[in-house]
């Protein structure tokens, strides 16, 4: 949880008129001072020590087995050699079946997203523009259950899912990345919600239209951006979590996630680094694709105040 | 309809998928129609229509299960009441002295390093040369799973055991590239997840790695919300290069900095995927979520897991609060 501010103005960098540019003279005055050598490197060092590890990884993953094990990544460079036989293996294996795993992660992932966002909308939208009695405290008490670690509310959820004949189904996986998301979304849409200017919805109102209405020509044409920070927020959060994946679908090979496939490769096979490699990046392709593509509405997310612990 | 519930191929499961969502958009456009419709309803009905579905499923997903919980928590495995016996034995037992170390350890480190490496980061890269490109770089383990973070770093730390009476040349080759550093260095290889207490800072390397992403990205907000008449001014003063940063950003960007590292925190206290995916807990490596996960579910001690999870619980609280409060003094500030 937590907010560093709603402050949406700040932006991920783009230069805008003469202001900046008088910013960029500045601090290149700054960096002239600071001795642009020194902290150059001292940034280059870090980066690369910040890559490095995944670069090695993914080396690993293109090698034949029998070089994996007997010589270091790095040597791959002066005898280089290419095989895409980890990554069929990984996925269509009878012992690893990544495959079946992928469609899963899918499946639980797009509603997990879609639910948690409509009902936090909806919320959101009455806590921020409706009166009624005892909003104020009902605000609050969600904002505080952001607060409650998941670890708490596992066992009894589990227990009620196995007393209704549901546990082990992809509806349990939804309904509970569905609640555990709420808290955090109503809060940031909020947010968003109540910076919307009174005058838009009185106008509205003055025409005769309901909250309904209001919600849906008003309202959710202004928030896309606000809807795509959280929505991408809450695809990384699904598709890596492990807790609630290994919880509610752990034990079913019909339901269970990349995320209870892989830590289940690092627990047995630890040193099948083929497999593991492959495996780690079959996980990793599709929220690294999100990410890259809708970096600008994560950052935007962050900045809203949307982290969620 | 079994594949309601058990949907056992690829099709049959994306046909499940859009069926449950299919049905959630009908029932919800039901409602909202509904609630068009009848031009009488007042609005405080309409706000409880809304609200209603979130209060629900919170009620049912946390309230309830939190409480259980904290009953449950009282109790032992065989369904005897035991009062506070479960936290005694939390805090007191022997194997849980070292539980509750390295969750310290954990607690203190993570958001310390990670916000130094990320304002440092913040600083180093602000307005430089392929800012975008420097920052994404830093960035991007924050998408990635903290299983897949783990196994990237498990290969780093990968050993190869030293063949004793051997020579150095014939030694098997290492493939885990810090040790392969040692080797070039001309030292021993170290098992680097094994050796405690060390073993518990190289597992905090992993969350390090993917939290300065997170630091960097708040902090370098900050520091360009600095006002630039105040930079100017001190610049005309004569501060620059470190003096500034120590004199001028630092304190400009306190509330970003507390907030910051007690998120990071919260975060720490929660996380248990990097110690079971590494160690499995083992070798004296195990925190308090770990140890709640493999209480609950391994040792089939829900009792002990549930006092754990209540104490994980007790232990954010205090961060929050603090963490509020700085909220509301920098928007105040603002």
């Amino acid at each position: 949880m937590s907010a560093v501010s709603s402050e949406l103005t700040i932006d991920d960098g783009t230069p805008k008129g003469s202001a900046i540019d008088r910013l960029d003279a500045r601090a290149a005055k700054a960096r002239r001072g600071l001795g642009s050598v020194g902290a150059s490197s001292i940034a280059i060092v870090l980066a690369i020590l910040w890559t490095i590890p995944t670069f090695g990884l993914l080396i690993t993953s293109i090698r034949p087995q029998a070089d994996i094990q007997t010589s270091g990544w790095w040597t791959w460079f002066s005898s280089p050699s290419f095989t895409s036989e980890n990554y069929h293996e990984v996925l269509t294996g009878s012992t690893t079946n990544f495959s079946t795993f992928f469609v899963n992660s899918f499946v639980i992932t797009i509603p997990s997203v879609l639910i948690p966002i409509t009902l936090a909308l909806l919320a959101a939208y009455a806590f921020a523009w409706i009166p009624f009695k005892g909003r104020e405290i009902l605000f609050v008490a969600v904002f505080a259950l952001q607060v409650v670690p998941l670890q708490i509310a596992l066992i009894p959820l589990l227990t009620q899912y196995v007393r209704w004949g549901l546990n082990g189904t992809f509806w349990t996986v939804w309904l509970s990345h569905t609640i555990f998301a709420l808290p955090l979304a109503i809060f940031l849409l909020h947010n968003f919600m109540k910076d919307v200017p009174r005058s838009l919805v009185e106008a509205a109102r003055v025409d005769g239209a309901g909250h309904v209405r209001i919600f849906f020509t008003v309202m959710l044409p202004l928030l896309v951006p606000a809807i795509a920070s959280f929505a991408i927020f809450q695809f990384l959060w699904v598709w890596n979590d492990l807790l609630v994946a290994l919880t509610f679908a752990g034990g079913s090979k019909n339901v269970a996630p990349l995320t209870v496939r892989l830590a289940e490769l690092a627990g047995t096979r630890d040193d099948q680094w083929h497999l593991l490699s492959a495996g780690a990046f079959v996980a990793m392709v599709v929220p690294v694709i999100v990410f890259l593509a809708l970096q600008r509405y994560f950052v935007r997310g962050l900045l809203a105040g949307s982290v969620k612990g | 309809m079994d594949w309601l519930l058990h949907a056992d191929t690829t099709g049959e499961k994306l046909v499940l998928m859009v069926v449950a969502v299919l049905m959630f958009v009908a029932v919800m456009g039901l409602i909202l129609f509904a609630t068009d419709r009848i031009r009488s309803l007042p609005p405080w009905v309409v706000g409880v229509i809304f609200v209603t579905p979130v209060v629900l499923a919170l009620g049912f997903g946390l309230v309830y299960p939190a409480i259980e919980t904290i009953k449950e928590s009282f109790y032992d495995r065989s369904g005897a009441f035991v009062g506070l016996d479960n936290y005694v034995a939390a805090f007191t037992r022997d194997e849980f002295q070292v539980v509750l170390r390295n969750t310290a350890v954990w607690v203190v480190v993570v958001p310390l390093a990670s916000t130094a490496i990320g304002l440092l980061y913040a600083v180093l890269v602000d307005r430089a040369r392929f800012e975008k490109f420097a920052k994404t770089l830093i960035f991007l383990p924050m998408a990635i799973s903290l299983v897949g973070a783990s196994i990237i770093w498990k290969f780093v730390y990968a050993y190869r055991p030293v063949l004793e009476g051997v020579p150095a040349e014939n030694q098997p080759n290492q493939i885990g590239l810090l040790n392969q550093m040692l080797v070039w260095f001309g030292l021993e290889p170290q098992q680097w997840l094994i050796n405690s207490p060390a073993n518990t800072y190289f597992l905090i390397v992993v969350m390090v790695w993917i939290q300065a992403g997170f630091a960097m990205t708040i902090l370098a907000a900050a520091i360009r919300a600095i006002p630039t008449d105040i930079v100017e001014a001190a610049r005309l003063d004569g501060l620059g290069g470190t003096r500034m940063f120590r004199y001028i950003t630092v304190p400009s960007i306190r509330p970003a900095l507390v907030v910051v590292i007690t998120t990071i925190a919260m975060a720490t206290l929660k996380v248990f995927d990097i110690v079971r995916t590494m160690t499995g807990g083992n070798f004296n490596t195990s925190v308090v979520s770990y140890e709640f996960y493999r209480q609950s579910f391994v040792q089939r001690n829900t009792g002990l897991g549930a006092a754990l999870a209540v104490i994980l619980f007790v232990l954010v609280i205090p961060i929050v609060v603090y963490n509020v409060r700085q909220m509301r003094r920098a928007e105040e500030i603002r």
